[in-house]
């Protein structure tokens, strides 16, 4: 190992590790990580504290999603999500696989348009996707128990992320493009956004066919497990 | 042109307002909590101005919030938000009442956002910039919550008043969770001015036979996971494992093609995205907003796809990286 490196930074990635596997509150953690780092790295008390100022409000866009709550809570507090719930249950051909692959090609298509924020967990998923996913299994397979209800949210909510993120790389205005192309330009090699972006499209396509695969599978264990409750049932 | 302060403004006073409502409740570090997090909204223009200007203080200031923030984030633990049997009854005979009218304020986020945005595009093109051109996109969602807004209040004839109760409502239950993204962010700025990176990328470069293509092109991809999950996003992880292996190994000395390998190769860190807590918005966000039991619930929904999709990434580097 080059021995003029300074390793005692490293001290908060361990501390993050070690923090997280205790259970312990993950913002204090990683507060204390980032002051043991700086600490660590030799940096000064007050630039240490300036440095942290700075890099949380240059990240504050990261929190504009909360705009959306008010419209979500108010809609919630009329029945959204109880509507959601009933006009799925009404439509006879749909089942979750088919209605959650939808909205994962509709999640990746919008992404590759460069609209990564018109969805979301606060925006969509918990007032629509997630209650229509359940609604979707009980209308195809019956009632969910409380473990299946659970393992049906987190799918929604699995899916979103995935067509989120091998969507986006494919649209060449957004940030990890344009970091690949200036990684490159830094270091003397000049690239066409275009072409980096063409070449997100074989992983996109796998992670379409992978977790859609996915979701059949869901389907198909909830709907044994609801068959085997079923036999259960018989023999008593 | 809309400066995207003014939205982060409005943020602020959601937050005092959320503030407002605990200390009437008598729930003083909640309100806390909430009054330090509106201050980077409130004056984050100004301490970025200040910083700019060589005046430090106003970031050691919010710094000292920071760790205010993290202290009462580990004092109010997340609790469950409750519905009682009242609303819940009262919801169906509304769901019933409004039907698919309560759709229209929903759908209108995504809809409206996408119309702001490509109208701002087109518009810049005319040179008219709605917006500031970096935040096009997050404008367009403010300004599309603000309409949606209205839109929600005309539906349901719902006083304003009482739009702010029930976004607070989801905003307690959030909690602390809704701060971890930001606080990772900063984490991950702290590391990249202590070093962190090129730390691990020459403990790797000294782990690796070099001579290996493969052994390379597996270092490389296991490497952009594991850097991923540490810090909770790939932007991090991508130039400290192309500085480390990808540009002096996999393209100087074995003849990647630049251009898929940037490309594979981020996704690739994508995977490791979909496995850690680290990414919390994506990953411990929902299970709150969801009131899933397991904080990593839907980690583990994701699991199967991010190895699945991790392999097909190798193979892809292994192949058409190398044509």
């Amino acid at each position: 190992m080059p021995a003029d490196i300074n390793y005692w930074p490293l001290i908060g990635i361990a501390i993050v590790v070690v923090g997280f596997a205790l259970k312990r509150n993950p913002v204090l953690v990683v507060v204390v990580a980032g002051l043991a780092s700086g600490i660590a790295a030799g940096i000064s008390p007050a630039d240490l504290l300036a440095l942290l100022g700075r890099a949380f409000v240059e990240n504050r866009m990261l929190l504009l999603f909360v705009l959306t709550l008010p419209v979500i809570g108010v809609l919630e507090h009329h029945g959204l999500r109880e509507r959601a719930r009933s006009w799925i249950i009404a439509l006879r051909n749909l089942t979750l696989a088919r209605f959650l692959i939808t909205y994962l090609a509709l999640r990746q298509l919008l992404s590759m348009l460069g609209l990564t924020h018109v969805a979301g967990h606060a925006q969509t998923v918990r007032p629509l996707v997630a209650p229509m996913s359940e609604a979707a299994a009980e209308r195809s397979l019956g009632a969910l128990d409380d473990e299946q209800r659970m393992r049906v949210r987190a799918t929604a909510a699995a899916t979103d992320n995935v067509g989120l993120f091998f969507g986006e790389d494919v649209f060449i205005a957004f940030g990890a493009v344009l970091l690949i192309q200036g990684f490159y330009a830094g270091n003397g090699i000049v690239l066409e956004p275009m072409t980096i972006a063409l070449w997100a499209l074989p992983t996109a396509i796998a992670a379409f066919a992978i977790h859609a695969v996915r979701i059949h599978r869901l389907q198909k264990r909830l709907a044994r497990g609801r068959s085997t409750a079923r036999s259960d049932d018989a023999a008593h | 042109m809309l400066r995207i302060e003014l939205l982060y403004w409005i943020v602020a006073a959601f937050f005092l307002a959320a503030a407002f409502y605990n200390v009437r409740e008598r729930r003083l570090s909640m309100a806390a909590f909430w009054t330090v997090l509106a201050m980077p909204f409130l004056f984050g223009d100004a301490i970025l101005r200040a910083h700019a200007s060589g005046s430090a203080w106003p970031a050691q200031l919010m710094g000292i919030g920071v760790l205010a923030l993290g202290v009462l984030a580990a004092r109010n633990p997340l609790r469950a938000d409750a519905t009682s049997d009242a609303e819940s009854s009262r919801r169906v005979i509304d769901a019933e009442r409004f039907g698919h009218r309560l759709f229209l304020p929903a759908l209108a986020i995504p809809a409206i956002t996408a119309l702001l945005y490509f109208g701002s595009r087109a518009l810049s093109t005319q040179g008219i910039d709605l917006f500031e051109p970096k935040a096009a996109t997050l404008s367009s969602l403010g300004i599309a919550s603000l309409l949606a807004l209205i839109a929600a209040l005309f539906v349901t004839g719902a006083r304003p008043r009482q739009s702010i109760a029930e976004g607070r409502r989801l905003l307690d239950a959030l909690g602390w969770a809704i701060l971890l993204p930001m606080v990772l962010a900063t984490l991950g700025s702290v590391f990249a001015a202590t070093g962190v990176g090129s730390a691990i990328a020459a403990i790797t470069g000294t782990l690796i036979p070099v001579d290996s293509r493969l052994a390379c092109v597996i270092a490389f991809a296991l490497g952009m996971v594991l850097f991923t999950v540490v810090m909770g996003n790939a932007f991090a992880a991508f130039p400290v494992m192309m500085a480390g292996i990808g540009l002096p190994l996999l393209i100087v000395k074995h003849g990647a093609d630049p251009a898929s390998l940037g490309a594979i190769g981020m996704l690739t860190g994508y995977c490791g995205t979909l496995l850690t807590p680290m990414a919390a918005n994506f990953n411990i966000v929902p299970a709150v907003l969801l009131e899933l039991r397991d904080p990593y619930g839907v980690i583990r929904a994701q699991v199967g796809t991010a190895l699945a999709l991790l392999f097909v990434n190798v193979a892809l580097i292994a192949t058409v990286v190398f044509r």
